[in-house]
């Protein structure tokens, strides 16, 4: 693959190294006929982002052989730190990703963030950004043009890898909400950089509120709510279901929000119910970015009866997503058996029924405290798999049909 | 301007006097070569010179001429004494190093000869601070030779096109390479860090090249560490030299302009690391 970026080009792709390096450690490239896709996921398998660069993008862009040979894909090591301990906790809520396979040797971590580490100086001081996969070197070239006549060139180790994608259908999301990047970066100011969490959602007069999502271990007494509502035509379009809501994890957003606003796009916002992702994405002529978060499932508020198949902690779909149930159960049937390789084993969704003893420990403390204080909100455990068809957004047919013929006995990690 | 002159007392002399008005045109030049605690200075009738060394690899000079002084005295030959680095530059510094406009601290310095300590007086606004750092003996010094006639590839550049270069080193990397050449790539500079290589080349016909006299291609590697403090003299200077004799021995001149728009020197000087067959271009 082979592709040069000129002029203030050269920093929209590191704008977008740096939305991506505040999600995930790794950024997975992939040449396609469409454009140069960058990709990474969080260690926790909760966040997931892609900045698609299409070919009018580049000066130059050649991906590589033919349409029918497959696309040589890799991955790099985007900082030289390894993840931060500060993960999320366990009782994170998870994406599901097609399978993702990694080949033994691993080379020690570099960073292709470090090469355009300094936005100021690529954008004084860099006018042309060549990039070269030479698979059999095993080398990726970054080559910087600069002023003076000065080039420098970095030539980063590389691992192949299978592709990375989250599964989500912005199609399928009953909400949806499109506003300026600026107004979002606004809102979002008045939350405090340490905040993990924050809930979206509809109220009444159909203002959109935003509040900052408070942990029910949390002591009343010592926690501060914001909240801020902002009207309808703040927004560029608004099409929500009413009373929904979604809670995410503000800290990946703002990586997006930053990318948002330094290129003047508008974020349009996919959600449905909790539990399923919500999925951000920009677009643009010559780019299609795409984040996708999971979110917190609100089991009090699903009031459709627990499937038999024992995976009742789910939102039931209902007949409109009939389809989906097919693919979901696809996708929950492969998941349990994937999950992912080479991260420490992050916690599955456990698929059995909640009134079976075998309940995990925090499932029956959650029933026990449901049971004990009535009156209190209901609790919002981060713990569903997000799932939706086994396709990357705009694809083709549904998968066949399959029916869950034995339930997963391993369920648990 | 005032300065706090301690007359010699009656019988004794000092081998070495000097007034400054303004000492961060001192303190500035030798932080660019603190890289160890101590230094040796040497005082001749032309002026100072400090030297910081370190492994017997790397050796570092800042000079100061006689002329920057306003009132500069040596009543010997040659004057030398080791001395801490660190505590004459916290001395040097001693009312803050930050610089308000329009003040200044100035400094008296003085010598009595072996054996005694160093005295400085320094004053700002009134306010008097006397110091005496005690000397030692001075210990033997490499001499690197470098003559400008075995001087086999020398280059002068901008600054201002390496500061970032330097600054953004990939340290990971055990050695910087430098490869001077009539030919491309002319002048690179490369590291070889965790993940990969990363070169940086500057063409011959670059602005930001001044002089370009390369005879032969030569590519010599330098322990990363010992180098990498040569950046503050690189952050100082508006321009560097880079010169390589024939055994690979680098010595690059930073020319440094004051405040006052006077010119001083450091330089550098650093051995090759160990012979290598192949450089990794």
């Amino acid at each position: 693959m082979k592709c040069v970026i000129a002029g203030g080009n050269v920093k929209v792709l590191g704008q977008a190294v740096h939305s991506l390096s505040r999600i995930g450690d790794e950024l997975y490239l992939e040449p396609t006929e469409s454009g140069l896709s960058l990709r990474t996921v969080n260690s926790s398998h909760s966040a997931f982002a892609s900045f698609l660069f299409a070919p009018l993008f580049f000066q130059l862009y050649e991906p590589g052989p033919a349409p029918d040979t497959e696309h040589f894909r890799c991955k790099v090591h985007m900082k030289v730190q390894p993840p931060c301990p500060g993960n999320p906790p366990a009782k994170s809520p998870q994406l599901f990703f097609r399978q993702v396979t990694v080949p033994v040797s691993i080379p020690s971590p570099q960073s292709f963030l470090g090469v355009f580490r300094s936005l100021p100086s690529l954008e004084k001081s860099v006018g042309k950004c060549l990039i070269l996969l030479k698979p059999r070197a095993s080398r990726l070239v970054l080559q910087l043009h600069c002023k003076y006549g000065v080039t420098k060139t970095h030539n980063l180790a590389f691992q192949e890898c299978e592709q990375l994608q989250a599964v989500f259908d912005t199609q399928s999301c009953s909400s949806c909400l499109c506003a300026p990047a600026r107004v979002l970066a606004e809102a979002v100011v008045h939350f405090p950089l340490t905040l993990a969490e924050v809930t979206l959602g509809t109220g009444p007069g159909g203002k959109i509120g935003l509040r900052n999502y408070v942990e029910d271990e949390a002591e009343p007494s010592k926690t501060m709510v914001t909240e801020l509502w902002l009207a309808e035509d703040e927004f560029q379009s608004v099409a929500v279901s009413p009373g929904s809501h979604i809670t995410f994890c503000l800290k990946e957003f703002r990586g997006l929000l930053t990318f948002a606003e330094a290129s003047n796009l508008p974020i349009t916002i996919h959600f449905d119910e909790p539990g399923r992702p919500v999925v951000f994405t920009l677009d643009d002529t010559v780019l299609e970015v795409h984040l996708v978060l999971a979110t917190l499932s609100d089991l009090e508020s699903d009031s459709q009866p627990a499937p038999t198949n024992g995976v009742s902690h789910l939102p039931a779909p209902s007949d409109d997503f009939a389809d989906d149930l097919e693919s979901y159960m696809v996708a929950l049937e492969t998941s349990t058996y994937e999950g992912a390789p080479e991260e420490p084993p992050s916690p599955t969704f456990p698929l059995h029924n909640p009134q079976t003893v075998q309940g995990n420990p925090e499932e029956e403390e959650e029933e026990d405290e449901e049971g004990a204080v009535p009156g209190t909100p209901p609790h919002k455990k981060f713990r569903s798999l997000f799932f939706g068809s086994v396709l990357t957004p705009g694809g083709p047919s549904l998968a066949p049909t399959q029916e869950v013929l034995a339930e997963d006995s391993d369920g648990e990690n | 301007m005032s300065l706090s002159a301690q007359p010699p007392a009656s019988g004794e002399s000092f081998v070495l006097s000097a007034s400054l008005a303004n000492a961060r045109h001192l303190s500035s030049l030798l932080r660019a070569v603190h890289f160890q605690d101590h230094a040796t200075c040497f005082a001749t009738a032309s002026g100072l010179r400090v030297t910081v060394e370190d492994a017997k690899c790397i050796q570092a000079n800042a000079f100061i001429q006689a002329e920057i002084f306003q009132e500069f005295a040596v009543q010997e030959e040659s004057v030398v004494f080791r001395i801490n680095l660190s505590v004459l530059l916290d001395c040097l510094t001693i009312f803050g190093t930050s610089s308000l406009p329009g003040t200044s601290t100035t400094l008296r310095m003085c010598y009595r000869g072996y054996g005694y300590p160093l005295m400085l007086s320094l004053e700002e606004g009134g306010v008097v601070t006397v110091c005496k750092i005690n000397t030692q003996e001075p210990e033997e010094l490499l001499d690197f030779d470098f003559c400008s006639t075995r001087v086999v590839n020398k280059i002068i550049l901008q600054s201002e096109g390496l500061r970032e270069a330097f600054a953004e080193l990939d340290m990971t990397s055990e050695v910087l390479q430098i490869t001077m050449s009539p030919d491309k790539p002319y002048f690179r500079l490369s590291t070889f860090g965790n993940a990969g290589s990363a070169h940086l080349d500057y063409p011959r016909d670059s602005d930001l090249m001044e002089a370009f006299h390369c005879n032969q291609t030569q590519t010599n590697r330098y322990k990363i560490s010992l180098l990498k403090p040569s950046t503050k003299a690189l952050a100082l200077s508006c321009k560097v030299s880079i010169r390589t004799d024939a055994q690979g021995f680098l010595s690059l001149q930073y020319m440094i302009r004051n405040e006052d728009g006077q010119i001083c020197f450091v330089e550098y000087y650093c051995c090759p690391d160990e012979d290598i067959s192949e450089a990794e271009l």
